[in-house]
């Protein structure tokens, strides 16, 4: 469902992407992890068509996203890491309005847009300014926009930031029930257990460059131990640099 | 804590500052010497301007006897009392963003920081944002003061000692008033009420101004006689008000009768306002920060008239109806934006006013001249269509840059986001022009050909302005800047006003030659020639046809091509 062939992505001298092979069947939920500044916001980026690739190719669906942006945008939800969205719009405008540029409206998008905001605790502030919402309260209203028109791709950044535990639990459950129903799903994440416990294969990748892609089990197979949680494979792939010497760095 | 027991000193503080400014200063960036360079011819033109005409003005003065010093210190006092208005009002507004509403606060609150250096810190940080603009406007107004009365190189130091505790002031006080409302309304009503009294203030100060008519202290005619007239001159607009002493001070330097009473007048008073700010700066800041903390709810129920209006737009589709009901609701809701209209009415009102009194009913005003000035009053409201355009259309695209990813990541043609951009600026826009331009006519008695060509050249002068200004807001777009009013002072809205003017030029230039021929024709009887009507006005509405569309087709390209 997703397609990515030779996807690279330059900016000036850095390469943030280096030719990225990877393909993601239907019905399948990815996840996507790596260390901060690894690739994964400017992979994801890419597949939503908001950055260009300096090289490679995005199909969803069998669309090419470079060649025919609409047609392939018209079956992707597109879910940020950052929750910017119009202020001044109520929720349920908001989800009016996100309907509306994916052309649909109607009863059924209302009663869709009612239920979303119920699962996500929203509707008591459905008539209220975006503005006056927390943090966690945008990013439930993101999500939820991202499966109003109920799009055949949703890629994800990031999904768990801001969210209460609740809320966490509800998306985890979503995400399983979307993809069961033959969606695909493609997040970024870096609470690894989220990633253990809920996606189908996982994809870890550094300085641009998938360094590991396969299911747990292909995972730990792969791994010296055979035996390792995704944390200790993950931190084996991506330096352990980061779990070393406390003691010096707070003796400095 | 490095700076010892008193936390981080104020130098410390106004630092990260100070450290930006530079920074975007130094940054190298893809056409900054071609922006230095037309900003620098800007300024300078700006500057020559102001300078010339104030410095001949002030030596026709200097030539009058008895009168000319009083007129020159009279209108000294007028700007330095508009200055003044402009100072207080910038500064209310900009000690709410610099006190409550920062990014910075809660590092700066929850940090081991002086309450004094704290205050003493935003003070000078709001002062700054406020007053950059009023000191480049002020630099050659006293230049133009300084030259005209031979200042002397000490003059230089008279006015920096005398415009720093001006400056200091207004900021003092905006500030004050700015703690006191936030302790009584929360920030963000706070922020919507001080909108709509700036602009109720700004709009009042121009209203007033303009309804004196000070031209009439340039004509003594109009006086009933000299001693009444120099009566009028010589008494202070109000002995209270800092622009007073500032105006005092330097006339007496500059007729070589130095006085330093106004010197110590606004020192002192600088001083005890700084303290008594910083007092009640301590009384009062923590408490007002943590209600600036609370979010007033709003609930929003649609109502008949909006649904009614959805139903309206249902013939443009879903997408561009979302689009246009989007725009809508979001103008309508921002207090910053709407209250804007005040401003504009005033604008209105006082351009309205000026037309009634032209004097073109009067004797010896023949038809020719009776119909030549309402042609060329359409370049007036050109001017005041590119300015409302840059300030309600320019923004646009610049808006949408925090939901960007939405709009690329969705399939919605970047066609269509244009659309909606043009047309929701354009049509008030038009309506307004052609209000602007019939209203005046008729106030001006011109004639029919006349009305039918200001109708026509406000139509096509507006789409066009319409359309470069959606253009270059798409090219020179500020995806950072939340606060609409701040988008049109950029570089890319500059660009957009030289574009508008030489556009308002080029289509009056074009029409000159057949409406001048027209109306000698109508005068003098001379021959009439439809060939060179047909080229004027042809020539005119292709180049308004192209302006539209050529920057909105350049403009979609762009958007397709951003990266965000």
């Amino acid at each position: 469902m997703i397609q990515l062939k030779g996807l690279t992505k330059r900016y000036g001298t850095f390469t943030a992407v280096n030719s990225l092979d990877l393909s993601v069947p239907r019905g399948e939920l990815f996840g996507f992890l790596g260390p901060n500044g690894a690739g994964k916001t400017t992979t994801l980026r890419m597949i939503a068509g908001i950055l260009r690739p300096t090289a490679g190719t995005v199909h969803i669906g069998g669309v090419d996203v470079s060649a025919d942006p609409m047609k392939a945008k018209a079956i992707l939800g597109f879910i940020p890491d950052r929750p910017f969205i119009y202020d001044k719009l109520t929720g349920a405008e908001f989800l009016r309005f996100v309907a509306g540029i994916y052309s649909q409206n109607g009863k059924v998008i209302e009663h869709r847009g009612h239920e979303l905001l119920t699962l996500f605790d929203l509707d008591q502030w459905r008539d209220e300014l975006v503005e006056s919402y927390s943090h966690g309260m945008r990013q439930k209203l993101i999500i939820a926009s991202a499966f109003i028109h109920k799009p055949d791709v949703i890629v994800v950044d990031e999904p768990m930031v801001g969210l209460d535990p609740k809320a966490a639990r509800i998306l985890k459950d979503l995400f399983r029930e979307y993809t069961r129903r033959g969606h695909t799903i493609m997040m970024s994440t870096h609470t690894l257990e989220v990633a253990e416990t809920l996606c189908d294969r996982i994809g870890i990748i550094q300085g641009g460059t998938i360094r590991a892609l396969g299911t747990m089990s292909e995972l730990r197979a792969g791994s010296a131990s055979g035996e390792d949680g995704l944390e200790q494979i993950f931190l084996k792939l991506t330096g352990e640099n980061a779990a070393r010497e406390f003691v010096d760095v707070l003796d400095a | 804590m490095p700076e010892g027991i008193g936390g981080p000193s104020f130098v410390h503080l106004l630092s990260p500052k100070w450290q930006s400014v530079r920074s975007r200063a130094t940054k190298k960036q893809t056409g900054a010497a071609g922006r230095a360079i037309v900003l620098g011819i800007v300024g300078i033109v700006f500057w020559g301007f102001v300078f010339t005409v104030l410095f001949r003005l002030l030596r026709y003065f200097r030539g009058i006897p008895e009168i000319g010093p009083l007129l020159a210190g009279k209108l000294l006092g007028l700007i330095l009392v508009s200055f003044f208005g402009m100072l207080l009002l910038s500064n209310v507004i900009a000690a709410l963003s610099t006190f409550f509403l920062a990014k910075d606060l809660d590092l700066l609150v929850s940090g081991p920081v002086d309450w004094l250096r704290l205050y003493l810190a935003k003070v000078t940080e709001t002062c700054a944002y406020s007053s950059w603009m009023v000191v480049l406007m002020a630099i050659p107004m006293f230049l133009a003061y300084g030259v005209a009365y031979d200042g002397g190189f000490v003059f230089l130091f008279v006015v920096l000692s005398m415009f720093i505790p001006f400056l200091i002031l207004p900021s003092v006080i905006g500030s004050a008033l700015t703690l006191l409302l936030i302790n009584i309304f929360p920030a963000r009503r706070t922020k919507d009420i001080l909108s709509v009294i700036a602009v109720l203030a700004g709009g009042g100060i121009v209203l007033l101004f303009r309804l004196m008519r000070p031209e009439q202290l340039a004509r003594p005619e109009g006086f009933r006689s000299l001693i009444e007239f120099v009566s009028v001159l010589r008494a202070p607009t109000s002995p209270w008000l800092p622009s007073e002493w500032v105006q005092t001070g330097i006339m007496s330097w500059l007729r070589e009768e130095p006085d330093a009473l106004p010197l110590y007048l606004l020192w002192s008073t600088a001083a005890a306002f700084l303290v008594l700010g910083a007092l009640l700066h301590r009384a009062l800041y923590a408490k007002g920060f943590t209600k600036a903390q609370e979010s007033g709810e709003r609930w929003v129920r649609e109502s008949a008239f909006s649904a009614l209006f959805a139903r309206m737009l249902s013939p443009l589709g879903i997408v561009r109806r979302e689009l246009v009901l989007k725009e809508v609701r979001l103008f309508f809701r921002d207090t910053t934006q709407w209250s804007q209209l005040i401003l504009l009415a005033v604008l209105v009102v006082v351009y309205i006013f000026n037309i009634k009194y032209l004097p073109l009913g009067g004797e010896g005003v023949t038809f020719f001249v009776a119909n030549l000035i309402p042609f060329l009053n359409l370049v007036l409201a050109g001017f005041v269509l590119a300015s409302i355009a840059a300030r309600f259309i320019f923004p646009g695209v610049s808006l949408e840059g925090r939901t960007m990813w939405l709009l690329r990541s969705s399939p919605l043609a970047m066609r269509d986001l244009l659309w909606s951009k043009f047309w929701v600026g354009t049509l008030p826009l038009l309506f307004f022009a052609l209000g602007l331009v019939v209203i005046t006519g008729m106030l001006m008695h011109v004639s029919q050909f006349i009305m039918a060509v200001s109708i026509l050249t406000i139509t096509m002068m507006t789409f066009a302005i319409a359309g470069l200004a959606v253009g270059f807001g798409t090219l020179f777009p500020r995806f950072g800047t939340e606060n609409a009013a701040q988008i049109p002072t950029s570089f890319g809205g500059l660009l957009f006003m030289m574009a508008a003017i030489v556009l308002i030029g080029a289509v009056i230039t074009l029409e000159a030659r057949p409406v001048f021929s027209y109306l000698a024709a109508e005068s003098f009887g001379t021959p009439r020639d439809p060939g060179e009507m047909l080229l004027g006005f042809g020539l005119s509405a292709a180049l308004c046809v192209a302006a539209t569309i050529v920057p909105i087709r350049i403009a979609k390209t762009r958007l397709e091509m951003l990266e965000v």
